[in-house]
């Protein structure tokens, strides 16, 4: 944010003027470069063949910043992966800012840099936007919403409803990473930890999946919730059963040991760079050989299957052989100490 | 109940401690366990150490957990 | 991890199993205690992997689970103070009092924060000198020398605006009076592993001499549990109750010394109201006089108004493991993690959630 005097985000940059259009013009826009957003119409306007994907999220994640990655990484993440999960090609985001007043700007400027950094490594262009200023307490910090549209290759059709029982369930690395990593950060639950949020866009990772096999039935990012509701989702849409296997599921040792202290279930935590398959099983091996080229996808396994029996429900066969039932994420993930 | 976890003492710090479980530190307190020393494994309980644990009862524990499932394998007589 | 990941060894658990199947003729009933144990047992699916002459129960050891309408009132009432700032573990969070929660009291504007140890809520009280903390004290034996630690930590360091509302609760005292009530018939129980790294085993003994019942201490890793439960089909089978340690890493008979020091200096018995039970005498905690300046019920002048119990809610009768949530016709219906009725639905470690969450297949 090189050409301010002030440091900090006033209410008379989102009103529309003078200020407004100098921190759009000299502080965001610049930090893209792509003629679409530069031309600073009221609308992108650009040709696309095939199918659409659209998709559209809201980040008000908290802190902003967080080890392994921060709001603006995630806004560009979560959008392009939205679209990848649908077997969509991403090309164009939007990015609108609601900022608190008082929001450091050299804060902002981090975020803009992540921002174009993710969305550079994803190959998308960001080519329209918006940003506000409301009063201080009426946001946290900084709020982002991102709208993305990409294009479904023919024949493409992925969906949390398509799983089929005698599909191979795999998963593209450990579980927990982004829900501790964002954790450690929190006022209350300080601990120290070398965890790093896992957030990842995932589209190329998808491209090779889709070129390894034409049988990716479903496809879907375990954000929110973490595993377990991701799968639970699969189970109800596509009116399956699912299974699968407690020590096939990767977890990180120090991830394993967060959950432990505070209480949660790894299948719970949020991930931001991974992504849930169900495959048909001839094409499985082939799929996860080709995960395991991506450097997303280098720890992928086979985690499970998905079935006739019990639909609607995912089953978890435990490391002493017993079954249990694994649910979604009810409310939110609260540290306990019972 | 309670959620007690075994964390290892790093160092101390009068009567605060720095612990590490499975890769992740945490400080807290040890006014509980005033006599545990750095390299011994405590109960960490919402941020204090309840109990030190007793390592050689751990591998005693195992021992004859694993004793008694070898002398399942052997032939019945 | 050290000290979890052994215990959680796949095959001496299959050979804790098969000898349990093997030893197990009598039919017998165990209770375990603690919500923790619960969980384990349910998150292992161990109650499958038992053989059907070994009946497993579940009872009242869950403190969020046996807080009392009543109590949980009076925190939500102090939390619509102004000027206070309650700080709670985050059990509490969602549990419903007569007409609201935490959760919801913090939703309208009130200032409601989630700790992970009392060490947090003091600095939230030095950062704050110009509010009133409040911590609400629930736990057992395990947690209250903690938070009798923060209240001593407090008046040393001279900190005027921390305060505790106590509603921790003892362990052996609920346990006699369920054996008392005469209502579960009981075989063994699978002690609390914390509370006893804090009391020690001793104060078990009145269940195995008084009312013979068979007590092992246990941990809470899946092969610590089998273990207990094997020792207790020993004892049973030989027809010999006595109270033994299994979990001998983490509990010595006398237990922490200095930790029960603590809790006694800082604390002592009163009665206390148990969801389900009702008032119990000398079966909870309270501010010793000389610590009343910590009492957020001397501080405050707290009205929360009557005390309405949920209609249908069974977790009064679950928590004595006289019926199951099974039996509830809430359960499942109106009664989930989501919209919970009663306590034991909310707790990750009440009944209710267990068999939510965890279920049998």
């Amino acid at each position: 944010m090189e050409p301010f005097k002030d440091e900090k985000i006033l209410l008379a940059h989102g009103s529309g003027g003078r200020l407004s259009h100098d921190l759009v013009e000299k502080g965001i826009v610049p930090a893209f470069d792509n003629p679409l957003l530069s031309k600073l119409d009221d609308s992108a306007v650009f040709e696309v063949k095939g199918r659409l994907a659209f998709t559209t999220d809201s980040y008000i994640v908290t802190p902003i910043f967080f080890p392994g990655g921060d709001i603006g990484r995630l806004a560009v993440c979560g959008t392009v992966n939205d679209l990848a999960m649908s077997g969509a090609v991403p090309l164009y985001l939007s990015v609108s800012f609601i900022i608190e007043e008082g929001l450091p700007l050299s804060d902002l400027g981090r975020i803009v840099a992540s921002i174009h950094e993710a969305a550079e490594e994803a190959g998308v262009k960001v080519v329209t936007g918006d940003t506000k200023v409301v009063n201080k307490g009426s946001a946290d910090k900084i709020f982002i919403n991102t709208s993305g549209v990409g294009v479904v290759p023919e024949g493409v059709n992925i969906s949390g409803s398509n799983a089929r029982p005698g599909d191979k369930l795999i998963l593209s690395g450990p579980i927990g990473d982004h829900g501790i990593a964002v954790m450690s950060e929190r006022e209350g639950l300080n601990f120290s930890t070398l965890i790093k949020s896992d957030c990842a866009p995932l589209n190329r990772l998808v491209a090779e999946m889709l070129k390894a096999s034409t049988e990716i039935h479903a496809l879907r990012d375990p954000t929110r919730g973490g595993l377990a509701t991701t799968l639970n989702e699969f189970a109800a849409q596509s009116r399956v059963g699912i299974l699968i296997h407690e020590d096939m599921i990767p977890v990180r040792d120090e991830v394993r040991a967060a959950c432990e202290m505070l209480g949660f279930d790894p299948l719970h935590v949020a991930n931001e760079g991974r992504l849930v398959a169900a495959v048909a099983p001839d094409d499985a091996e082939r799929v996860l050989e080709a995960m395991r080229q991506n450097k997303y996808g280098s720890e992928a396994s086979i985690i499970g299957e998905v079935r006739k029996e019990h639909p609607g429900r995912v089953i978890m066969r435990t490391r002493l052989g017993a079954s249990r039932i694994v649910d979604m994420l009810v409310g939110e993930l609260l540290p306990r100490i019972c | 109940m309670c959620l007690a976890i075994p964390a290892r003492v790093k160092s101390i710090m009068g009567f605060e401690a720095e612990v590490e479980l499975g890769g992740i530190g945490r400080r807290i307190s040890i006014i509980l366990t005033p006599e545990v020393k750095v390299g011994d494994y405590v109960l960490l309980h919402t941020g204090y150490a309840i109990n030190v644990i007793d390592e050689e009862e751990a591998k005693e524990t195992l021992r004859l957990l694993t004793e008694m499932a070898s002398l399942e394998d052997e032939p019945e007589e | 991890m050290k000290f979890i990941d052994e215990f959680r060894d796949t095959e001496l658990a299959k050979a804790v199993i098969d000898r349990i199947h093997r030893r197990s003729k009598r039919h017998i009933r165990l209770m375990e205690f603690c919500g923790g144990h619960t969980v384990t047992i349910m998150r292992y699916g161990i109650r499958q992997l038992l053989p059907p002459t070994v009946e497993m129960l579940s009872g009242p050891g869950c403190p969020v689970c046996v807080t009392a309408n009543a109590d949980l009132d009076k925190a939500i009432a102090l939390a619509q103070e102004p000027g206070v700032i309650i700080t709670s573990f985050g059990d509490m969070l969602k549990v419903p009092g007569s007409h609201s929660s935490l959760q919801k009291t913090r939703a309208d504007g009130a200032d409601v924060r989630i700790v992970y140890s009392t060490i947090d809520a003091l600095h939230i009280a030095r950062e704050n000198p110009e509010k009133s903390v409040v911590f609400i004290g629930i736990g057992f034996e395990t947690t209250a020398p903690t938070i009798a630690a923060s209240i001593i930590q407090a008046k040393s360091e001279g900190i005027k605006n921390y305060y505790v509302l106590s509603m921790l609760k003892l362990c052996p005292p609920v346990i006699k009076a369920l054996l008392d009530s005469g209502e579960v018939k009981l075989d063994g129980l699978i002690c609390p592993g914390h509370v006893s790294a804090v009391i020690g085993s001793l104060p078990w003994g009145f269940a195995a001499r008084d009312y013979g019942i068979a007590c092992v201490v246990s941990g809470f890793e899946p092969l610590d549990v089998l273990q207990s439960i094997e020792m207790l089909v020993e004892q049973l089978e030989k027809g010999e109750p006595r109270v033994e340690i299994a979990y001998r890493r983490g509990v010595r008979p006398e237990g922490n010394l200095k930790a029960q020091e603590l809790m006694r200096g800082v604390f002592e018995s009163a009665p206390a109201n148990w969801r389900g039970m009702g008032m119990l005498p000398e079966s909870g905690l309270r501010l010793r006089e000389e610590y009343q300046s910590f009492n957020a019920e001397h501080a405050f002048a707290i009205d929360p108004g009557p005390t309405r119990e949920p209609k249908g809610c069974l977790c009064g009768e679950i928590l004595r493991g006289v019926k199951t949530p099974l039996d509830c016709k809430l359960f499942q219906a109106t009664c989930t993690p989501d919209h919970p009725v009663g306590p034991c639905m909310v707790s990750s470690e009440g009944s209710c959630a267990s068999y939510y969450h965890y279920g049998t297949v």
